[in-house]
């Protein structure tokens, strides 16, 4: 299945969130997601199923004004 | 002491955490500061990346509380989502509220800032919007929910201090109850004096101290402006006049009459 993390085409065989954060090396990371422009919390993610197509943010601490 | 969202803090001065030349500059110019609200954001990171980790460690050694920004966002969509994305990261209900209106000046879209306000206040955030002086803007904020409003001096980044002074004295003078923090275009101390001395609660600063030379230094000079500022206010600056007035006093001068 192709979705788009954070502006970038990527293959993935999990369909939960929680598995394909894993799966493309954000395990024990403090982060956090959104999914076609919805937040979707840490205790959400295991049941989060992705589509074909669909838009993943992750996003993590960063310097900020 | 300064209050915001119940919050007491003795410095009126909140310092950005953006654009140092390294690390160990910033947590240097934030003790510099004596800063106790630092600003942060949240941006993409790649898998196995850990930059944003490696930051958010230095920012909690600092023993500092966190305010969370939506910088880059240009809609009500997307500074809720950020704002709930911060919630859950940085583990506070602050959220310094910026809805991009215009690209060159970086002004505020403040109908979209309205409506995420509505929307986030009614979410449990404590919500510091940035914002212009317009004053029906912020009533309309302050109708929101919002009890902190954060007017820009001028464009973010552009360090040409109080744009309208007029206007942000009007902004003054019609809220005397709500802290007021002026967010944006600070570029030297003596700016963030005359804020104060205006009447402002705090001020935001980050470009003209991590662009600064010594940043450290920097950030020292604006703690002491900031400083004097709060106590001119306090001790009730002379109206000015346009006529000079004698200070020495003008009886008994010699050589008169």
């Amino acid at each position: 299945m192709r979705i788009l993390v954070n502006g970038a085409w990527r293959e993935t065989v999990a369909a939960e969130l929680s598995t394909v954060l894993e799966e493309l090396g954000y395990g024990g990371a403090v982060v956090a997601t959104a999914v076609n422009g919805e937040f979707v919390a840490l205790g959400v993610r295991p049941r989060t199923r992705l589509a074909e197509g669909d838009r993943v943010e992750v996003l993590a601490p960063m310097q900020g004004g | 002491m300064l209050q915001l969202y119940g919050t007491a803090l003795r410095s009126r001065l909140l310092l950005g955490t953006a654009r140092y030349p390294s690390p160990a500059v910033l947590t240097e110019a934030v003790r510099a500061a004596r800063a106790e609200v630092v600003t942060v954001a949240l941006r993409r990171e790649s898998g196995g990346e850990r930059a944003g980790q490696g930051f958010w460690s230095i920012i909690r050694e600092l023993g500092v509380r966190v305010l969370p920004n939506t910088a880059g966002c240009h809609s009500v969509k997307e500074a809720v989502a950020t704002a709930h994305m911060a919630r859950e990261v940085f583990g506070t209900s602050w959220i310094k509220l910026e809805v991009i209106g215009e690209d060159d000046t970086l002004q505020p879209d403040v109908f979209g800032l309205t409506e995420a306000a509505r929307i986030l206040c009614a979410q449990g955030f404590e919500v510091f919007p940035y914002t212009t002086e317009d004053l029906v803007v912020a009533e309309r904020l302050l109708a929101a929910g919002c009890r902190v409003l954060m007017p820009w001096g001028a464009p973010i980044g552009s360090g040409r201090g109080l744009n309208n002074p007029f206007g942000l004295t009007a902004l003054r003078a019609h809220f005397p109850d709500v802290p007021l923090i002026i967010d944006a275009g600070i570029g030297v101390p003596s700016h963030a004096a005359r804020a104060l001395e205006l009447g402002f609660d705090a001020v935001l600063i980050n470009t003209a101290v991590a662009q600064a030379r010594a940043p450290a230094q920097m950030a020292a000079a604006f703690a002491q402006a900031v400083e004097a500022g709060r106590a001119a206010r306090l001790a009730g600056p002379m109206e000015p006049r346009d006529l000079a007035a004698p200070s020495t006093p003008v009886i008994g001068t010699a050589f008169r009459g």
